[in-house]
């Protein structure tokens, strides 16, 4: 292929990615790297780099437009950034002696959970906000945010839970080149009982500062090449910032569906990838 | 100096970063793909970047010689730094709001993320 075709074919592809990565809340980093692997042949370790480059990007644009909404607690976000920043060095120097099979399998099975999640799409309803425990009194993470024009507030329980489970978000972030916004969401909405809208936005921020630590082990070892991720994050960012104006007017359950089905195979493509030594 | 207003300089200057890190990256590709769009291209087998594309002061030196690869490089090296500086705005205005813990707490990630660009330089 050259030079030309493929920049405009990789931009093409990154473009939807990025466009249902945000209809769906799944991410672009997900569906970008099995479609660059399976598709076009791409080696993991190079289509691993482009993506963490565009989860900088989504996550970076999008921040704006979420701090006005006024969810996003940066108390939480930077508390937990030190587990997840930690887990993302972790996961990129295992990324760096990890043979390209094993991480196409666990990228197999990270897939398979993002089906289920788009498939099931359930969104969950919030409980009763409660009183901080101890820990998270002290480190006074609790906060407010926005109900009918009003602000409630709301407390933060099981920090150390939490802060182990955004561990292995951050590990899975740099291992994979993806966000893993998923993970950490759960860790925020379910372990730590911290409202949905809340947990998403400031997943949101995290995802950008956790792919930064993995950059620059990534950088170092030559994942990064820019003739690949040039196309990536352009296409993934402009896809994103377009999903997420449409998000406010289209009906998605369609969407997630057929979309959930589509990661399914990539999922199961990816293993049997993995397992015959192709990828 | 509070969380809020402190919330909402931290998101435009992330979206500040990333606006002026995609326009660098464009005029990169600009360049590249005028000089290299009949070339084959494949990256099929993984062989590590040469050293000027892998280095801070490589791909700096790189993007100001105007090479396509090196100015596209440079710009994904300052959409890597938005993020990073967010940290370091944080950790100023805790500094500012006398609110000490936090400072730590963001100097903190800022330590593990000078760490990681470390290996880059």
């Amino acid at each position: 292929m050259t030079v030309l075709v493929f920049t405009i074919v990789v931009w093409l592809v990154s473009t939807l990615a990025g466009f249902l990565g945000a209809l769906t809340g799944l991410g672009g980093g997900v569906v970008v790297v099995p479609v660059l692997a399976l598709a076009l042949g791409v080696d993991i370790k190079y289509a691993i780099g482009a993506s963490l480059v565009s989860v900088i990007a989504t996550s970076s644009g999008a921040a704006a437009a979420y701090v006005r909404e006024g969810f996003s607690n940066i108390r939480i976000g930077l508390f937990l950034e030190i587990a997840t920043t930690l887990g993302a060095l972790l996961g990129a120097f295992l990324a760096t002696r990890t043979s390209t099979h094993i991480i196409a399998i666990i990228f197999g099975f990270v897939l398979m959970q993002a089906a289920y999640q788009s498939l099931a799409n359930k969104t969950p309803e919030d409980a009763p906000p409660i009183e901080s425990d101890a820990l998270a009194t002290r480190l006074r993470l609790g906060g407010t945010f926005p109900v009918k024009g009003e602000r409630q507030e709301y407390g933060v329980r099981n920090v150390p839970a939490g802060f182990t489970m955004m561990f292995g978000a951050g590990a899975l972030s740099g291992l994979l080149g993806i966000g893993s916004g998923a993970v950490k969401v759960i860790a925020m909405d379910r372990a730590m009982k911290i409202p949905f809208k809340v947990s998403t936005t400031t997943s949101n921020f995290m995802i950008g500062v956790t792919a930064a630590a993995s950059a620059g082990v990534y950088l170092n070892r030559g994942y990064i090449d820019p003739r690949l991720a040039m196309p990536v994050m352009l296409g993934v960012l402009g896809g994103a910032l377009l999903g997420t104006r449409v998000l406010v007017h289209a009906r998605v359950s369609t969407l997630r569906i057929v979309f959930g089905l589509v990661i399914l195979a990539l999922a199961i493509e990816m293993i049997v990838n993995g397992f015959t030594g192709r990828i | 100096m509070d969380d809020r207003r402190l919330e909402n300089i931290i998101g435009k200057l992330l979206r500040t970063g990333v606006l002026l890190a995609a326009a660098v990256v464009l005029a990169g590709a600009g360049l590249y793909l005028v000089n290299h769009h009949s070339e084959q291209v494949s990256f099929h087998a993984f062989v590590t970047e040469p050293a000027q594309l892998r280095t801070l002061p490589g791909i700096v030196a790189s993007a100001f010689h105007l090479q396509g690869e090196g100015l596209m490089q440079f710009g994904l090296l300052l959409l890597i730094a938005t993020p990073v500086a967010r940290v370091a705005l944080a950790v100023v205005g805790f500094y500012l709001e006398r609110d000490r813990l936090y400072a730590l707490v963001s100097l903190i990630v800022l330590a593990v993320l000078a760490f990681s660009l470390m290996h880059a330089s």
